[in-house]
């Protein structure tokens, strides 16, 4: 054989005994630890839900493999940014199933994208948790069960909704006025409003929307006030929220009662408000609150921790949306302690699991509910003197 | 709460129609400016808007400095940056034909969009609004004073640019490059000045624009590129090129918007003045006030 031959031909069994080293490498890694995968929009549209999403999945990691991991065995997170975009989520959650071999996933941290890959995760039975909040992401329409394999944390929009009409019955207000962005968030919430509205006896006056682009509500909101509601109830993200609040301070709207949805959940909301945020309602998950809670309150202790953790390890307050980031990656863990990385047990386990003490609830799974909170997982709080006050 | 009557709703409507659109007139009138001079449709019009705010939320929350101080940095600044994109984008480049020079602008739009990203990150800003927030009553309807201050800037605009190019040697100057631009140079105008000046003006406006509009509607990273859309429209809609045809056109658009939002369906608010648009341009392509003759001579 001459030179050339021979060293191409060794190159050759060279690549391929790298090669072959690599996969048994690979292989024994799979074995060593836990892999876990993680989808958010950490920057983008929906970076405010992202951020601490990622913020709060990895500081667990870390306290969690600090104390030694799961049963010994450490704990390692891959978390992939979607920027916010349907296709490059569709793609990160196929490279994480297929290239990095997780064991289950946790977001996405939007609704829209969420419901795009749970057709993936069916197909590659593996579990997923998301951290969005629309129902039907726990809801196939088709048989009226939950996907096999998909749960979710946060609370559903129905919830929210069914708190705010709660405690709208215990005022004896019946004519309500809905304004909402076009966005998936909003649009849901809005049709959770008007499908419960008969349920508790509300009559919606008005139907009003707006872009989650737009910058001025006036021309809506006056044209509410022209059929005098006794309350607004305002769903949408974003700075989109405060631009109605002041709006509605603006116009000189304050006889009205003013309801957010839980989105408005972060102290940044009222600061940027400009104090015309006084008043407003909302319903909150109790990590929000958490100082207010009273001390015998089943999440007292978990959520006044996390707070605590969080601000000392990224020296800004918690987000509510970080604390889905809590639910999910506690329940996985929890799940791999208690069966190991096996994705049908894990699955089975979370569709039994009772009485999971969380950042937004007490979570009680069955195979009929896989997302397991209740309205009571809302507390509806009011703003006062710039800061959240509970109301009973 | 008494019952608001409908005519105090159409004038609720109006008011807010002519603040918005008198933000939409300020950014037209920057188009116009510099497609006078240059021909250019300089398509970073809007970020200087954004700038606007986001300078003055700087200087005047972050850095603490008083109101007036702030406005003339802002300004200042701003202006300064308008400077830099004719320099740096515009001049440079070696074959200048118009459209070369407008894809020049939307890179700059888009680099200037990006800086501010990473300056002041995606949230979005608040200004104090300048003298207060408690609201005016007029016949039943709310005025917040800042959209007093808005209108009143258009106005001490308007004033002030007609005063400029009617009156001062500079203005009768670029109206010369406007004109005839070969002509201009022949009697000795100096066109690259007048070039970076209309960039000058232009910048300058939309910052006061910005700083204006952010006590109402708060200023975040990328709110230029809808602002440069709906205030090319304005422009387009009152005849490109012509000063009081800005005015028209952004005040007509920003009506049509709020009372088409208020008495129609606020879904496709964004919608109606596009559509309003198109109808104009099908049966006067010049723009209400726009001249044809002079529209069929340039090259837009």
């Amino acid at each position: 054989m001459d030179r050339k031959m021979f060293r191409a031909v060794m190159v050759c069994i060279a690549f391929f005994l790298l090669g072959t080293l690599t996969m048994c490498q690979k292989k024994a890694a799979e074995v060593a630890e836990y892999k876990v995968g993680a989808v958010f929009s950490v920057t983008g549209r929906a970076s405010f839900l992202g951020d601490p999403e990622k913020k709060t999945a990895e500081m667990i990691v870390e306290q969690i493999n600090q104390a030694g991991g799961i049963n010994g065995i450490p704990l390692k997170l891959i978390v992939y940014d979607d920027e916010g975009d349907a296709t490059k989520c569709n793609l990160q959650v196929k490279k994480l199933l297929e290239q990095d071999k997780v064991t289950a996933v946790i977001g996405p941290s939007i609704s829209g994208l969420s419901l795009a890959v749970i057709p993936v995760f069916e197909k590659a039975q593996t579990p997923l948790i998301s951290c969005a909040a629309s129902y039907k992401i726990v809801h196939d329409e088709a048989t009226g069960k939950p996907y096999k394999w998909i749960f979710k944390v946060p609370q559903s929009d129905s919830l929210a909704v069914e708190a705010i009409y709660t405690n709208m019955q215990g005022k004896g207000i019946n004519k309500i006025a809905i304004i909402s962005g076009t966005s998936g968030f909003g649009a849901s919430g809005r049709q959770e409003l008007i499908r419960l509205a008969p349920e508790y006896g509300m009559e919606i006056v008005a139907d009003e929307k707006y872009d989650p682009k737009d910058t001025d509500m006036t021309a809506q909101l006056t044209k509410i006030k022209g059929l005098e509601p006794q309350a607004i109830v305002n769903w949408s993200i974003g700075p989109t929220q405060v631009t109605v609040v002041r709006n509605w301070r603006d116009l000189g709207m304050e006889s009205i009662a003013f309801y957010q949805s839980h989105g408005f959940g972060s102290r940044k909301n009222i600061e940027l408000a400009a104090g015309a945020a006084e008043g407003v309602l909302c319903p909150l998950g109790a990590c929000n609150i958490a100082d207010l809670l009273a001390a015998d309150h089943p999440q007292k202790a978990v959520t006044m921790k996390y707070a605590e953790n969080y601000k000392a390890k990224y020296n800004e307050s918690l987000s509510s949306f970080g604390g889905h980031a809590w639910d999910a990656m506690h329940l996985l863990v929890d799940a791999l302690k208690a069966v190991g990385a096996d994705k049908a047990k894990i699955r089975d386990y979370l569709e039994t699991k009772k009485g999971f003490i969380g950042q937004h609830g007490v979570f009680n799974f069955s195979p009929d509910d896989h997302n397991g909170l209740t309205k009571e997982a809302f507390q509806m709080v009011m703003v006062k003197d710039g800061d959240w006050a509970l109301v009973n | 709460m008494d019952k608001i009557t409908f005519a105090s709703q159409l004038l609720q409507y109006t008011v807010t129609g002519i603040t918005i659109g008198s933000v939409y007139a300020m950014v037209a009138i920057g188009f116009n400016i510099i497609y006078n001079v240059t021909e250019i449709i300089n398509l970073a019009q809007g970020e200087f808007v954004m700038l606007g705010g986001l300078v003055m939320v700087f200087l005047q929350v972050s850095l603490g400095l008083p109101v007036v101080i702030a406005f003339a940095g802002t300004v200042l600044i701003v202006t300064l940056v308008g400077l830099v994109l004719d320099r740096l984008a515009i001049r440079p480049i070696r074959q200048p034909s118009v459209l070369t020079l407008i894809i020049a602008t939307i890179a700059a739009s888009i680099m200037i969009k990006g800086a501010a990203m990473l300056i002041w990150g995606k949230d979005p800003f608040d200004l104090p609004a300048f003298s207060g927030r408690t609201p005016i009553l007029v016949g039943g309807a709310t005025i917040q004073p800042q959209y007093l201050w808005v209108v009143g800037f258009l106005v001490v605009t308007v004033i002030g640019l007609t005063l400029f190019f009617n009156k001062s040697i500079v203005g009768k100057a670029m109206s010369a490059c406007s004109e005839n631009a070969d002509a201009a140079r022949l009697v000795g105008i100096n066109v690259q000045h007048m070039v970076l000046l209309s960039f000058a003006l232009s910048a300058a406006i939309g910052a006061v624009a910005g700083l204006t509009m952010t006590p109402i509607a708060l200023m975040e990273y990328d709110r230029g590129a809808m602002l440069a859309v709906k205030g090319f429209g304005a422009a387009i809609l009152g005849g490109l090129g012509s000063f009081p045809g800005a005015i028209c056109g952004g005040l007509i658009l920003g009506l049509i918007e709020s009372l088409g939002a208020g008495l129609l369906s606020s879904g496709y608010k964004d919608a109606y003045a596009l559509v309003v648009l198109l109808a104009v341009l099908f049966f006067r392509p010049s723009g209400i006030l726009g001249n044809l003759e002079v529209t069929r001579f340039k090259r837009f």
